[in-house]
């Protein structure tokens, strides 16, 4: 399936729409709702996948598919973006429309808030007017009955006339029960009978005088009352994408023409014009919703939200909620440098001991010792740094801040920055994609679909790299409790390092916030366009699910980086390092080549040339540092922080090298995979240049005034 | 009847809209979240920086900027 849609060339979302089916007679279920309200979660649970969830709208931003069967039939649950309409206004809005419009789907299951069901109810109508196999699944049951709101799902499905099915998806109720009805709706042994939403009746008399025409042309393929409704709403884009699906081009039809300057009149008539019409449409669909839910949606207690706007006033009042930010984000750094510690000594005595053993083998089947050499001392040792210094932080770092974005304060952090946003003629929901650049910075970048505004959504692209990821952080991590915290351990130099990081991090962000001003100053002028900020309600986590899934899912993505990238790296850096050229190894000649402009940014030659070896993941750049400076001779046994630290002095460091360091990782060119990322979100070589500009410029910049400032005081 | 703007409803305090003012994107996504004449919308606060204000519009929490929150008319409840 083919769509044009070049709007902001977002390309990526309507790839999704291709359906792969695996057998011939697999059915085809769209999974459609408001964001926000389980679906993905319900995505997960009936077809055993992990699509991101958390608790913020926007997480889907393109179509996924997946596999599920019952006894008797096979499915592919196709997960399309969360939308509060389809009205295609936005990108997701279209791709929504389409495919439930144009994607042939058996059934279409509409999955609703339980404690939001009334707005949630809007969408719903909207799509049992395009089609029929409609099933409606009202999620999260639990926690409508923790806010004491009581659901007759009976009377709704009467009013509704199609299957309603309450479910707790994330505790797997419900969902036998929504598959069995999937079952019976897409065999025919039900038949909903979708409720019609009446307008006002001058807009009937308009989709009477055209409907007809209509009906002739499209017959039964699509709605003719829908389409007669969009038609008289000129909706531009829908007639494209019939001509594109269906191959009739409905301006052939002189019939049709005719009708439609009829029915046009008629709303002329009464001095309906086409804003007035699209008002019209909408509100007596929110209208319709609010009469389906009278009697049948009742709260049973005044004030059912109330613990949430406690919450609210305290993580988002004057007095607290700037420092409950800071408080938090220090909170999780202290967790993560403090449980890190004792796992990476852990792991690295186990690796190097394993590298010991291996060694012996290695030589005992009689292999050539540049070979081992190359194998062991290469691959292996890179691979072993990696995951005994990088690993461990990254594994609890995450599930924290899953842990986070699952309550549903990452949205709050948004309410909180937006001002500040704003004065940079920006959106506040780039604080959203800013937390989820510390996660990953290519996933950052995806999440900036959710900024409407083409412009402040390339603010966003082009500044998320100053957010340091998981890759980064442990860099960070070392450094600061290398040279600023002193070897003692302890409460105390935990909390200390934590503190620091907290502070580098902050500078991050005052840096996000400069360039972003700049950047709407310059190349990228504009006003801050207007926007809304949904604010959800608070979950409790999944704790056990979080830990347990973040945990392992971060283990094997950083052991899969570490063998796809690490391990090559390893074995360019023993060949640079082994292979020399007038007695001197290529690793040498490079570090000394780059050295006189590092040292000018207060790093050396080896530092640079670590970074730029590092493209392909940042996790790799410390064990490259440790690895050229052990293949230039000193070589130190260690297992530890504080002998690495000795290697690192050894070859000349001080506190100057570390923040410089430190600066150059917090701020220069995004990694490889971030960069495939932003060429494909932006599709464009030059805001792909831009990105990759901007931050390496103000990292040289940064270290070298940094470097030579301190270096007075000395 | 004395109509204000949305700004002018301060946190504890409800009212009914009485017309939308704004235009293009952001009027449909008003609407699209339940936005229409003779809605009761709730101010619930204000973000630290006094901007955006959190109302809560048919049982959901949407944060608003002042700017927007101009093109929303209101009579106090």
């Amino acid at each position: 399936m083919g769509l044009t849609n070049n709007s902001m060339g977002m390309k990526a979302v309507n790839l999704g729409l291709e359906i792969k089916k695996q057998s011939l007679d697999d059915k085809v279920i769209a999974l459609a709702g408001n964001p926000n309200v389980g679906k993905s979660t319900v995505f997960n649970e009936l077809t055993g996948m992990n699509q991101h969830t958390g608790n913020w709208a926007g997480k889907t931003v393109s179509n996924a598919q997946g596999y599920c069967s019952t006894k008797n039939q096979a499915y592919v649950l196709v997960d399309i973006p969360g939308t509060y309409s389809l009205m295609a206004h936005s990108v997701e809005e279209e791709v929504a429309r389409n495919f439930i419009c144009f994607g042939n789907p058996d059934a279409v299951v509409v999955v609703c808030d339980a404690t939001c069901l009334e707005r949630n109810l809007n969408l719903v109508l909207q799509t049992i007017e395009i089609s029929k196999n409609v099933i409606v699944c009202v999620n999260l049951m639990d926690e409508a009955k923790r806010k004491n709101i009581n659901i007759d799902l009976m009377k709704i499905s009467k009013r509704l006339g199609v299957p309603v099915v309450g479910t707790i998806a994330r505790k797997k109720n419900g969902l036998a029960e929504l598959m069995d009805i999937i079952d019976k709706v897409t065999d025919g042994t039900i038949t909903p009978t979708p409720l019609c939403i009446h307008y006002e009746k001058e807009i009937e008399e308009a989709i009477e005088v055209l409907e007809a025409a209509v009906k002739n042309i499209t017959g039964n393929i699509i709605s003719s009352r829908w389409l007669s409704i969009k038609l008289l709403d000129q909706d531009a884009s829908l007639m494209k994408e019939i001509s594109t699906f269906l191959g009739i081009n409905l301006c052939d039809s002189s019939d049709l023409v005719e009708a439609l300057e009829e029915a046009k009149a008629v709303l002329d008539k009464y001095g309906i014009d086409p804003n007035k019409f699209k008002d019209k449409i909408v509100s007596s669909l929110v209208l319709e919703a609010e009469k389906v839910c009278q009697g049948a949606v009742v709260f049973e207690k005044e004030g059912y939200n109330l613990s949430d706007r406690r919450i609210d006033k305290i993580l988002t009042s004057k007095a607290t909620g700037y420092p409950i930010m800071l408080l938090l984000l220090a909170f999780v750094f202290w967790i993560t440098i403090t449980g890190a510690n004792y796992p990476s000594q852990m792991l690295a005595k186990m690796l190097f001991w394993v590298q010991d053993q291996l060694s012996v083998f290695i030589l005992y089947i009689n292999t050539p010792v540049w070979l081992h050499d190359m194998l062991v001392l290469g691959i292996y040792r890179v691979l072993a740094w990696v995951v005994s210094v990088m690993l461990p932080p990254m594994a609890i770092f995450f599930p924290l801040f899953t842990l986070l974005e699952d309550a549903g304060y990452l949205p709050r952090v948004a309410y909180n920055l937006d001002k500040t946003f704003k004065r940079c003629c920006a959106c506040g929901k780039q604080a959203l994609t800013m937390c989820m650049g510390f996660g990953c910075n290519a996933a950052g970048i995806v999440g900036c679909r959710i900024i409407d505004s083409p412009r402040e959504r390339l603010l966003a692209i082009l500044t998320n790299n100053f957010v340091p990821c998981n890759g980064r952080f442990p860099t960070l991590i070392a450094m600061i409790t290398m040279f600023f915290v002193g070897s003692t351990g302890g409460t105390l130099a935990s909390l200390l390092s934590a503190i620091l990081l907290t502070v580098f991090i902050l500078l991050g962000i005052l840096t996000t916030f400069g360039v972003t001003k700049l950047l709407s100053n310059t190349i990228l002028k504009g006003v801050p366009s207007s926007f809304t900020l949904e604010l959800p309600p608070y979950r409790k986590p999944q704790i056990g699910k979080v830990i347990l899934r973040s945990i392992f899912d971060r283990t094997l993505f950083v052991l899969g980086r570490a063998i796809i990238v690490a391990a090559p790296a390893g074995m360019i850096i023993w060949f640079m390092a082994n292979t020399t050229v007038n007695n001197i190894s290529i690793l040498n000649h490079c570090a000394t080549f780059l050295n006189p402009f590092a040292m000018l940014m207060g790093l050396d030659g080896v530092i640079l040339l670590a970074f730029i070896l590092g493209f392909p993941a940042n996790e790799i750049v410390i064990p490259i540092i440790i690895m050229s400076y052990m293949a230039q001779g000193s070589i130190v046994e260690f297992d530890n922080l504080f002998e690495m630290k000795e290697l690192f002095i050894n070859h000349g460091w001080t506190w100057i090298t570390a923040i410089c360091t430190m600066l150059f990782s917090l701020m220069h060119w995004p990694c490889s995979t971030t960069l495939i990322t932003i060429k494909k979100e932006t599709n464009s070589w030059k805001w792909t240049f831009f990105a990759i500009a901007i931050p390496t410029f103000i990292g040289i910049i940064s270290c070298i005034l940094f470097a030579s400032v301190a270096k007075l005081f000395i | 009847m004395n109509m204000n703007s949305l700004n002018d409803i301060n946190p504890g305090e409800q009212a009914v809209v009485n017309a939308l003012l704004s235009s293009g994107s952001m009027r449909r996504r008003l609407l699209d979240i339940g936005l229409i004449e003779n809605t009761v919308i709730e101010c619930l606060g204000r973000s630290p920086a006094g901007d955006p204000t959190a109302f809560l519009i048919r049982g959901a929490v949407i944060a608003i900027r002042s700017e927007d929150c101009e093109n929303i008319l209101v009579t106090r409840k």
